[in-house]
C-alpha cells in the first residue's frame, strides 16, 4: 500500500503504535497481510497499521475474479478521507474472489482489517513467492522503524 | 523545529487524539474516526480547539480609518457594537494575504481573528500599514479559541456561560457578546449553528471538559476540513493565496466597492481585473461516481483546463465534492475530472453543498 496523496504531515513525535499484528499472518513491506488458507489460496488485506494511517476509508476497489495478479503490482485501491492508495499483490496468480461487501461498507477495513475487511483472494502460481514475505515479528519491527 | 501546542494539548491526548503538524502547531487530526466526528457536528454538537488561530485587537482613535484602508470589506458596515464581518486582506496586487473575521467592540475597538499559518505575516503587514495613524495592533496569544458547532451547540454552551454572557443564545449570526475575559460569537466554519468562544488560556481546559461531560464530541482538523468544504467555505492557502484575487476565489461578495472613494489596499488591482474581465472562477464540483477529487486534480472544460483547489469525500452526501478554479467561460458541457488515470464526469454546482445538516444539491 502506498499513499498517492496526503493532506497532513504526521507528527514528528514518536507515537506508540497501538495496532495489532497477528502472529499467524505473513506481511509485505507495503503493509499488506497475507493468510495462507487450507485450500492453498491466499487471502490479502491491509494491516491494522495501514488502515490507522489512512484514516476512515470511503471507497474500496477490488479486482475481478479470474483476472491475473502479478506480485508487486497494484491490484486494488483503498481510498480514505485523506488519500488514495494502491494495494499490491503479494504473490502472483489468479484472483479467486474479492470481498464484494466492501463496495457498500468500506469501513469494514477500518473496523476489522484482518477479518471482515479482507480485500481479495489469490490462487498463487508460484508458492515460493510466499517465502519472501515477512513474519509478524519482522513486520512489527518495520512498523516501529517507520514510526 | 519544536511544534507549538495549545492550552488543550494534554486534554487532546486524554481524548485519544491523533496529533499532526498543522502550520507548526501540534493539533488533533481526529480522535478515532473523522467521519463519526463530522456526523456528530451535523447531527448534534462538537467542539474544535482552534487556539492556533490568532486573535488580534485593533484599537485607537483612527482604528476605523485604518481597517477601512487595510481590508477589502468595509468595517463602516458595522454600525453597532457586537457585529462582525468576513473580509480578505489584500496585497497591492489584489492577492489574498489572509481571510479573517473582524468584530466591532464599541469603545474597545475591533477584534480580528486570523489564520494560524499566516498570523505572523498578517501582524507584520498590519503594523506596516498603520503609517502615522493613531492605531494599536495587539496580538492576544493568551486567549484560547474554541468553536462549538452543531444543532445542539447553543444548548451545550449556554449553561456554561457566566451571567453577563447569558444573552449569547439570542445572538444573530455574525454577532458577539463579551465580558472582561471572554467573548462569545455566533460564527463558525461548518455551515451549522454554533459559537466561537474566545477565553483566557487558563480557563480553556475546564470549559472543554465541561462541554465533553455535557456530551459534546471533540472534533479534529480532519472533520473541520470536510465540514467547511461541505459548507462551501474557502480554506486559505489552498483555495486562495497571494497569487489569487477574491474575484477568482468566489469571494467577490466580500469586496465592498461602495463608497467609491474608499481607498483600500488592492482596490486598484481589483478594479483593473474587473474591467479587463475576471479570467477564472472558483466553483463547486460534485463527482457522482466513485473516487475522491483532491487538490490539484485536473479539470478539463470546454474553455481550457482548471484544477481542484480542495476536494474531499462528503460524509453527508456520500460522494466526492470539491472547489475548483476553472476558466470563467467554462460551461457544464464536457466537464471532466482527470483522476488517477481516469476521465470522470463532474457536475458544477453553486456552493454550499450542505447547510444546517441538509443537502443543497438539486
Amino acid at each position: 500500500m502506498r499513499a498517492a496523496h496526503t493532506e497532513f504531515a504526521t507528527s514528528p513525535y514518536k507515537e506508540q503504535d497501538m495496532t495489532d499484528t497477528p502472529q499467524d499472518l505473513k506481511y509485505t513491506k507495503s503493509h499488506e497481510w497475507v493468510r495462507v488458507e487450507a485450500d492453498g489460496s491466499v487471502t490479502v488485506g491491509i494491516t491494522d497499521h495501514a488502515q490507522s494511517l489512512l484514516g476512515d476509508l470511503v471507497f474500496v476497489e477490488t479486482p475481478e475474479a479470474g483476472t491475473e495478479a502479478i506480485a508487486g503490482e497494484a491490484c486494488a485501491t483503498v481510498e480514505s478521507v485523506k488519500a488514495a492508495s494502491d494495494v499490491y499483490a503479494p504473490v502472483s496468480g489468479e484472483i479467486a474472489e474479492a470481498n464484494e461487501d466492501l463496495a457498500d461498507a468500506p469501513e469494514k477495513v477500518n473496523e476489522s482489517p484482518f477479518d471482515q475487511g479482507w480485500l481479495f483472494r489469490i490462487r498463487p502460481s508460484d508458492t515460493s513467492e510466499l517465502d519472501a514475505l515477512m513474519d509478524a515479528e519482522e513486520y512489527a519491527a518495520l512498523v516501529a522503524s517507520e514510526a | 523545529m519544536t511544534l507549538r501546542t495549545t492550552p488543550l494539548y494534554t486534554a487532546h491526548q486524554r481524548a485519544g487524539a491523533r496529533l499532526v503538524d498543522f502550520a507548526g502547531w501540534e493539533m488533533p487530526l481526529h480522535y478515532g474516526s473523522q467521519i463519526d466526528e463530522h456526523r456528530a457536528v451535523r447531527e448534534a454538537a462538537g467542539v474544535f480547539d482552534v487556539s492556533h488561530m490568532r486573535v488580534v485587537d485593533v484599537a485607537g482613535a483612527e482604528a476605523p480609518a485604518f481597517l477601512r484602508h487595510l481590508l477589502a470589506n468595509d468595517v463602516a458596515k458595522l454600525k453597532h457594537p457586537g457585529r462582525a464581518l468576513y473580509s480578505c486582506m489584500l496585497t497591492p496586487d489584489g492577492g489574498v494575504i489572509d481571510d479573517l473575521i473582524v468584530y466591532f467592540r464599541g469603545d474597545l475597538g475591533y477584534r480580528v481573528v486570523v489564520n494560524a499559518a499566516t498570523a505572523e505575516g498578517d501582524i507584520e503587514h498590519m503594523r506596516a500599514s498603520i503609517g502615522s495613524r493613531d492605531v494599536s495592533v495587539v496580538p492576544r496569544p493568551e486567549l484560547a479559541l474554541l468553536a462549538v458547532q452543531g444543532p445542539e451547540a447553543v444548548a451545550k454552551v449556554a449553561p456554561l456561560l457566566a451571567d453577563d454572557l447569558s444573552t449569547a443564545g439570542e445572538l444573530r449570526p455574525f454577532a458577539a457578546v463579551w465580558n472582561a475575559g471572554w467573548m462569545v460569537a455566533r460564527t463558525g466554519y461548518t455551515g451549522e449553528d454554533g459559537f466561537e468562544v474566545m477565553l483566557p488560556a487558563e480557563a480553556a481546559e475546564a470549559f472543554w471538559e465541561r462541554l465533553l461531560q455535557a456530551g459534546t464530541r471533540p472534533i479534529g482538523l480532519g472533520a473541520r476540513d470536510t465540514l467547511r468544504l461541505e459548507a462551501g467555505m474557502n480554506l486559505y492557502g489552498t483555495d486562495m493565496d497571494t497569487s489569487t484575487t477574491p474575484l477568482v476565489s468566489n469571494l467577490g461578495w466580500t469586496v465592498a466597492w461602495e463608497p467609491e472613494d474608499r481607498d483600500f489596499i488592492g482596490r486598484a488591482a481589483l478594479e483593473q481585473q474587473r474591467a479587463a474581465g475576471v479570467p477564472q472562477r472558483l466553483v463547486g464540483l460534485v463527482l457522482e461516481g466513485r473516487g475522491v477529487l483532491r487538490g490539484g486534480t485536473r479539470i478539463e472544460t470546454d474553455a481550457g483546463d482548471g484544477a481542484v483547489t480542495s476536494g474531499t469525500f462528503s460524509p453527508t452526501l456520500g460522494v466526492s465534492i470539491a472547489l475548483a478554479r476553472i476558466p470563467a467561460g467554462a460551461s457544464q458541457d464536457g466537464l471532466t475530472a482527470h483522476l488517477r488515470g481516469k476521465a470522470l464526469p463532474v457536475r458544477m454546482v453553486k456552493p454550499p453543498f450542505v447547510r444546517r445538516g441538509k443537502s443543497q444539491l438539486t
